[in-house]
């Protein structure tokens, strides 16, 4: 199953190798990762999304637990989140392509952010889930290139991770 | 005052209370050997390799229950003390290494002697740091000290910048512990799953306490002694966890695992409440969990790291904490509740495992084979000769079980070995640094003829500082261990396991300054037994020239359930019991004890 975890460490330089190593040293998959510093700037905040059964998970977050620049871990499929992934695309727009990828842009609620006579490039952001699927709608043939930022949570309501 | 780095690092191992210091010099730290120079109160061992710095270290801190310390050069200096770490890292020893590292402003030049030393270590330690400020420094000593002897103990390396050992700044020690936000390990186990655990545990009918090195490292033997007397109850031990439980007990089963009692083997197999302490249920103590968990049981898991629990095996009870405050807790609800096992079903389990150990499994044939060496006699009269209560160190192979086997540890931290890596090498300098640390008591190194050229060199090293230890090769010409598997798993099929081409051990002792025995009869093996322990100034180097081919029995084969034990040769013979299969089929109120 996909599991989004939502990490508290110190905001150290090393820490998120750390944290990487961790996971391919014991053989855990990595599906995404995106990490920063937070409003508190001795902390940095990391979203992992991994997969794997119950037991996996545990230890998962066991291990990351046991980490000395580990603050707190919470795997955000314990309760409601939210969740979200900015991507830039950049297609291959010309002739009647140019209104379609407009239109698909809106439905998405994408902006166009850059454009020249050949190429839109097109900023989406949503759940990694939306994402793949506005990839598949623009269709392999135009897509130029992509980045994405790997998915970051936050749970819902009340419920905050800080220390 | 200002205080170099070298002087403010000196100054605060001293502070830490630290009395030796194991390590080799070089470029990147030669400011603090002139620091330790000149302030000449930390008593500096000089070794010849730097594995053997941390491996002494790591023997000075299993003896003592101190933090160890070593100390290396940059690049190659910190690259040769990796095996050392990850070995301390296996068993959860506290130790804190220090690694010279070049200039900042040359790090990550390529610049000569540089490697990456935090990133090379960093899965095999519990934490490390790359110091880049002097005002850092003391500091980073004090919480290296606290992390590695704290929670589940651990090798620490501190990595420190040539530069950074020449800066100057003030110097203060921090008195108390420094506060870490995110370093709170739990020593306080979970009142309720306590109470949980001991009603469980009261209500078994074949139960079986399990422990393990954590027992040792918790300083909590004389609880789990405690705890076992007052519930009545068989135990077993893990290699790691030999000498936590006097082994001359009679509710001790002896070890368990791949070289496993069958008593202690059966009785983990065909317990069915297990309570688990400071142990992991390792894969040479269960094999694989499937067949562990063939016959339902209970588990309880005490331990002070959580991610130990639930790790292999799912646990019915977990309860993190220190194992020495928890079995204390344990013991206290016992009696005040006036907790007891039925006593039928008690004295049925008991009958049973006196039925098993009454096979005599560890029973050798010594009288049929003329002189030849049996290596498990020369254990046998070693322990006859110290009463059971030498420090031993062992390398890894036969040699190292047949020491779990056949001498009886009676305390903690008399049994030195390297029982998660299993790093051959380790044990002259374990030898080492255990008779530093305990002056005092005789110390053997139980080796191999291969393990101990794996370090053979700090023969040098004892001569040099008069560290009078004993060692005492099973010398088969064979790398024994591997030999054992080729023998029973590759058909026979001797793949670069034997030495055509040994070197003269007793000149090489004599060489580096010691004395060299070579003993080949078994008519000698106790005189010069008796001859190591009279001399108590030197460093006697025994070359046992044993029966070649002897197999540590009895064996759980790989994939292989702990009841699937390969037996010694005299336990095949008997045609009814040999098959140990037969036992596991039978349900257990209806076998019969003979
Ligand atoms: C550094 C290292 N390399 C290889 C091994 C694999 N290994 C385990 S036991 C063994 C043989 C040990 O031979 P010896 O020291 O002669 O002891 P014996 O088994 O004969 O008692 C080997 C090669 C190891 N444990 N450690």
């Amino acid at each position: 199953m996909r599991h989004i975890l939502s990490i508290l460490m110190e905001n150290e330089s090393g820490a998120m190798s750390r944290v990487v190593g961790l996971f391919s040293a014991r053989d855990y998959n990595i599906d995404s990762l995106a990490v920063a510093a937070t409003e508190d700037k001795t902390l940095s905040r990391m979203t992992i999304v991994t997969h794997g059964d119950d037991t996996v998970l545990e230890q998962i977050t066991k291990q990351l637990n046991k980490l000395v620049e580990v603050v707190k871990v919470v795997d955000l499929n314990e309760s409601r989140f939210v969740e979200r992934e900015l991507m830039l695309v950049k297609v291959r727009a010309v002739g009647k392509d140019r209104d379609e990828f407009l239109r698909l842009a809106e439905i998405y609620r994408g902006r166009v952010v850059d454009v020249t006579d050949k190429t839109y490039t097109i900023e989406v952001t949503g759940s990694s889930d939306k994402l793949d699927s506005f990839l598949e709608t623009l269709g392999k043939t135009s897509i130029l290139e992509t980045v994405r930022t790997g998915a970051a949570g936050i749970g819902r309501g009340e419920r905050i991770l800080k220390i | 005052m200002q205080l170099s780095g070298a002087q403010i690092l000196v100054q605060s191992l001293k502070a830490e209370g630290v009395e030796y210091v194991f390590g080799y010099p070089g470029g990147a730290v030669l400011e603090i050997y002139d620091a330790l120079f000149q302030f000449n109160k930390l008593k500096h061992i000089l070794v010849r390799h730097e594995q053997a710095a941390v491996h002494a270290a790591d023997a000075y801190s299993r003896t003592s229950g101190k933090v160890g310390v070593a100390l290396v050069t940059s690049g190659p200096g910190a690259t040769n003390a990796v095996t050392g770490i990850a070995t301390a890292y296996s068993d959860s020893i506290p130790l804190v290494v220090i690694t010279g590292q070049v200039a900042t402003p040359a790090i990550g030049t390529d610049a000569f002697q540089e490697v990456d030393t935090v990133g090379i270590t960093r899965p095999c330690v519990k934490h490390n740091f790359l110091v880049t400020d002097i005002n850092d420094l003391a500091v980073t000593i004090k919480k290296a000290f606290q992390i590695a002897a704290t929670g589940r103990p651990g090798p620490v390396v501190v990595d420190i910048p040539k530069d950074v050992t020449q800066a100057m700044a003030k110097f203060s020690y921090p008195q108390e512990d420094v506060f870490i936000r995110s370093y709170q390990p739990v020593t306080q186990g979970h009142a309720g799953q306590i109470k949980k655990a001991v009603q469980m545990f009261a209500s078994a009918k074949r139960p079986l306490v399990y422990f393990g090195g954590g027992v040792v490292l918790g300083n909590a033997h004389q609880e789990l002694i405690d705890f076992i007397h007052l519930t009545g109850v068989p135990c077993t031990g893990t290699l790691m966890g030999l000498g936590a439980f006097p082994s001359s007990d009679r509710q001790f089963l002896g070890m368990l695992g791949m070289h496993g009692t069958y008593e202690a083997n059966l009785a983990m197999q065909d317990a069915d409440v297990v309570l688990a302490i400071g142990a992991r249920f390792d894969d040479r103590v269960v094999s694989v969990p499937s067949k562990f968990l063939e016959k339902p049981k209970k588990i309880i898991h005490i331990d002070i790291d959580p991610s130990s629990i639930a790790k292999r095996v799912k646990v019915d009870i977990p309860i993190v904490g220190d194992v020495k405050n928890v079995l204390a807790d344990m013991a206290a609800l016992w009696k005040k509740q006036e907790l007891l096992l039925s006593p039928t079903s008690l004295e049925k389990w008991w009958q049973s495992l006196e039925s098993w150990r009454k096979r005599d499994c560890l029973w050798f044939d010594n009288d049929n084979d003329g002189d030849i060496i049996k290596p498990q006699y020369v254990l046998q009269k070693l322990a006859e000769i110290t009463r059971n209560s030498a420090i031993i160190t062992s390398d890894v192979g036969q040699h190292q079980m047949f020491t779990a086997q056949y001498y009886p540890f009676e305390r903690p931290r008399q049994w030195l070995n390297s029982g998660g890596l299993g790093t051959m090498g380790v044990g002259l300098p374990y030898a080492m640094g255990a008779k530093l640390a305990a002056p005092d008591q005789d110390v053997f190194c139980i080796t191999g003829e291969g393990s101990i050229q794996m370090n053979i060199q700090e023969l040098s090293t004892c001569f040099q500082y008069k560290i009078p230890i004993n060692v005492v090769t099973l010398n088969n010409g064979y790398l024994g261990m591997v030999r054992q598997w080729q023998e029973l798993y590759y058909s026979n099929r001797e793949s670069e396991t034997y030495f055509d081409s040994l070197p003269d051990f007793v000149k090489l002792a004599e060489a580096y300054g010691h004395i060299g025995i070579r003993i080949d009869k078994k008519g000698d093996v106790e005189g010069a037994l008796l001859e190591a322990i009279k001399q108590k100034d030197r460093l006697v180097f025994m070359d046992f020239i044993t029966d070649k081919k002897q197999n540590v029995f009895p064996m759980v084969g790989n994939g292989k359930g702990l009841d699937e034990m390969v037996l010694p040769p005299h336990m095949r013979e008997t045609p009814k019991d040999s098959d140990v299969n037969d036992v596991k089929d039978r349900d257990y109120d209806t076998r019969s004890v003979p």
